[in-house]
């Protein structure tokens, strides 16, 4: 079963746990800055939305890599980087419309999520549920059923 | 480890930004934050300099764990002398700024001297400069944060600010961060604003990975992060009600102070309490409440996100408030509320976003205000003093007006800007002050709390419910029920708890956390986290430790026992109603039996004993 992260702003509090725990998989410290999954927030609407890589199956980065360093990870669906292949040209970040692949300038290689090969951490990290991974075929499925409890069949 | 281990010094006289390292074996000692700052204060000012002269220093503190994935591990802390009780002054604050201070590389920020204009400091990771505020001087926290983030470009760099009430030199003004976040108690953005800072803007990238044992800090910070979700108060009533949900459990009890303290219920509270704050208005079908937040790392996420009825007479011709913003917390309703009399929910969540706009710390305010109508209803103030408002007890119209003059410093906002003990002696009723040390007092009548009397009287920053919240045992059973109107185990009960609050402020912690979390859930995380083998009994001695190196600066700042008091009317007037009718606080039941389990004099000093005992400075 190929799953997704799913993310629920409206669960969201903004506490940053998932930006630790990210940074903490894939740079070995608490760097939010460094974080591939970010967390805005609205402060006039009172909102806070995670926001990361939805692994496109169309991958605009992965197509638009000159020297094919964004391969499709065939476990999970993922699109990962390979950083000994990436030259940092950064058309990527160009290509990609969510902006959710970035460079980083101390390294000198564009980052993405890649799902923490399957053990998504920020998933681990969330202390409400608002980010989590489940089966790809069926993220609406809590907004359908939130939907149709609204659906008033008690009187037919 | 887990420290950065760095100190930057801003002296803003010269003008001059250097680095220098962390005193390890003090930090050996007192741990970081609130402990580890104080003893730097102790050391380099004299305990009776000015507060708002250039020789008092101000400390922006981190703690180990602030930056860390440990629940609540954001908070940082402004310690300095206090303008308004001449006490230490040692203000917590959560939000992002501390942990922001971590990932730039910086335990600490000691600023000294006096800048000869308006300034603020911008740091990014390495680079600090001082720059010119002459752009943002005269600007509320809210303005001045637009700008800085237009100069700077920079969406998500962390910003603690003053606004236009420390200017004016209003005695209880908060250092505010990000936007609703503050370092609220005691005036420490009083003596920023006297250096001529403004703010701090700080944007750092190097993150922070220096911890002792990474993996069995994850594993102990996951178990934290586990008991605080299954516990009734951190997993579903701060959650769901905030703090606010304190406002209909306090004034049961018969110790909600109500109309400057004269009465112990307030009618009005269920208008103004957490579930008040859920339920849907008229006008547009939405609740006070938008949503909760957390503070950096925090998983309990008790922030109230709120908007005001854009109906309500404060803001309907006013469409800059239209907005969401931090909401009412507990201490602040009540100041705000049931000790003005006031039971307009809206007009209380206008004043708290004028407080948060303009940097007032909303408790001192609203006490002072409280002080302010008694004074009004027994004829020392009058129309001419006020320029005409009718400052009478339950006005909401007069707690919107008394926000808007005092957070600008304007007109009769400048005499509620001196605070309720300067007022009330201005106008020559020093009684009805209801302070300790200078200090306004939060949300706990100590007629109906008995031990809450005692931790008022004792603070080391004047009255206030932070230094030793015994509310948790005598209301909420936590670890364990005591009797709220029965004095006696009581010293024993707020020692306990004003060590444990130390070390729990001095690692980096909220202490909202202690509902669920004992020593032993906090000492483990501590201790993998940092080298020094951090034991529970270790904790307890730096947090002792901490306190009494507190005790001795304030007696060197000139305090002594006699300022350990309440106010007389809590003393001599019983509680008019409700289960502590008839009742007054016991303070002198309970003072001596604490001077001994200090190990202090009966005059309430430091024995020689005691300071040897646990090396205190000097």
């Amino acid at each position: 079963m190929q799953k997704s992260l799913h993310i629920d702003p409206g669960k969201c509090t903004g506490c940053l746990q998932c930006e630790s725990a990210c940074s903490v998989e894939n740079e070995g410290m608490v760097n939010p800055s460094k974080s591939r999954i970010k967390v805005f927030s609205f402060h006039d609407e009172g909102r806070f939305v995670p926001y990361t890589c939805t692994q496109c199956d169309e991958a605009w980065c992965m197509q638009a890599c000159p020297v094919d360093a964004i391969v499709l990870n065939p476990e999970n669906g993922s699109k990962d980087v390979l950083s000994d292949v990436c030259v940092g040209c950064k058309v990527c970040t160009i290509a990609c419309p969510f902006g959710t692949i970035n460079y980083n300038a101390s390294s000198g290689k564009v980052v993405k999520c890649d799902l923490c090969g399957g053990d998504p951490q920020c998933v681990e990290a969330c202390p409400t549920q608002a980010i989590t991974y489940i089966d790809a075929n069926a993220t609406g499925l809590d907004r359908m059923r939130a939907w149709a409890s609204k659906t008033d069949n008690a009187s037919a | 480890m887990a420290w950065t281990k760095k100190i930057l010094r801003v002296n803003l006289t010269s003008g001059s930004i250097t680095e220098e390292p962390l005193n390890m074996e003090w930090a050996n000692d007192y741990l970081g934050q609130r402990g580890l700052a104080t003893r730097y204060l102790v050391d380099e000012i004299d305990p009776a300099t000015d507060a708002l002269g250039p020789d008092n220093k101000l400390i922006m503190t981190t703690g180990p764990l602030t930056g860390t994935v440990a629940s609540t591990g954001g908070r940082y802390s402004v310690v300095c002398k206090s303008p308004l009780t001449n006490a230490v002054a040692c203000s917590n604050s959560g939000g992002f700024f501390g942990a922001e201070m971590k990932f730039a590389g910086l335990d600490m920020i000691i600023f000294e001297g006096k800048a000869s204009s308006p300034m603020y400091l911008n740091i990014e990771d390495d680079k600090a400069e001082l720059l010119s505020a002459d752009a943002l001087w005269g600007k509320s926290v809210w303005e001045a944060d637009k700008i800085m983030r237009t100069t700077h470009s920079d969406p998500q760099a962390r910003i603690a600010c003053v606004g236009r009430s420390a200017e004016e030199g209003n005695l209880y003004a908060a250092i505010v961060n990000d936007l609703h976040r503050a370092a609220g108690r005691s005036g420490v953005g009083t003596v920023m604003a006297s250096k001529n800072l403004k703010a701090v803007i700080i944007r750092g990238t190097k993150g922070l990975g220096n911890l002792r044992d990474p993996k069995a800090f994850l594993s102990a910070a996951n178990a934290g992060k586990k008991v605080l979700a299954e516990n009734a108060v951190t997993g579903q009533g701060l959650p769901a009600y905030g703090t606010q949900v304190l406002m209909n459990v306090i004034n049961e009890v018969g110790a909600l102070p109500t109309r400057n303290m004269k009465e112990t219920q307030f009618e009005g509270a269920s208008n103004v309490g957490g579930e008040a704050m859920l339920e849907p208005r008229k006008s547009d079908g939405k609740p006070n409440l938008t949503t909760n937040g957390a503070c950096f790392s925090c998983t309990i996420a008790c922030g109230r996100i709120s908007t005001i009825d854009r109906t309500h007479f404060s803001v309907k011709d006013k469409p800059e408030y239209w907005i969401n913003s931090g909401g009412l917390e507990y201490e602040a309703a009540w100041a705000l509320g049931p000790d003005t009399g006031v039971d307009d929910i809206d007009a209380l969540t206008y004043a708290n976003f004028l407080c948060n706009e303009d940097g007032m710390d909303p408790i001192s305010f609203g006490s002072t205000l409280a002080a302010a109508m008694e004074l009004y209803e027994t004829g020392a103030i009058t129309k001419d003093q006020t320029g005409g408002m009718e400052l009478k007890f339950g006005s909401a119209e007069a707690l919107c007006w008394a926000a808007e003059v005092t957070a600008k410093g304007e007109g009769f906002g400048k005499d509620l800007g001196l605070g309720s003990k300067r007022l009330c002696e201005k106008y020559g009723k020093p009684e009805l002050s209801m302070t300790v040390k200078g200090q306004e007092f939060p949300a706990y009548d100590p007629r109906g709390i008995q031990g809450i009397g005692l931790a008022y009287a004792t603070s080391n920053r004047g009255a206030c419910h932070l230094r030793g919240y015994t509310i948790a045992s005598e209301i909420l059973g936590i670890p364990e029920k005591t009797d709220p109107l029965d004095a006696a185990g009581k010293p024993g009960l707020v020692k306990a708890f004003q060590d444990a609050t130390s070390a729990v402020d001095s690692a980096g912690l909220c202490v909202f956390t202690t509902f669920a979390w004992t020593m032993d859930d906090i000492a483990p995380q501590v201790d993998a986290a940092c080298d020094g083998n951090w034991t529970t009994e270790k904790m307890m001695e730096v947090g002792e430790r901490i306190w009494n190196m507190e005790r001795e600066f304030n007696s060197k700042a000139g305090l002594t026992g006699a300022d350990d008091t309440l106010p007389k009317r809590l003393l001599t007037e019983a509680a008019n109603a409700g289960p502590a009718q008839g009742k007054v606080n016991e303070l002198d039941k309970m003072l001596p039996e604490y001077y001994q389990l200090r190990g202090w004099t009966a005059d309430g000093t430091v024995t020689s004993e005691t300071h040897q005992k646990f090396g205190l400075p000097g």
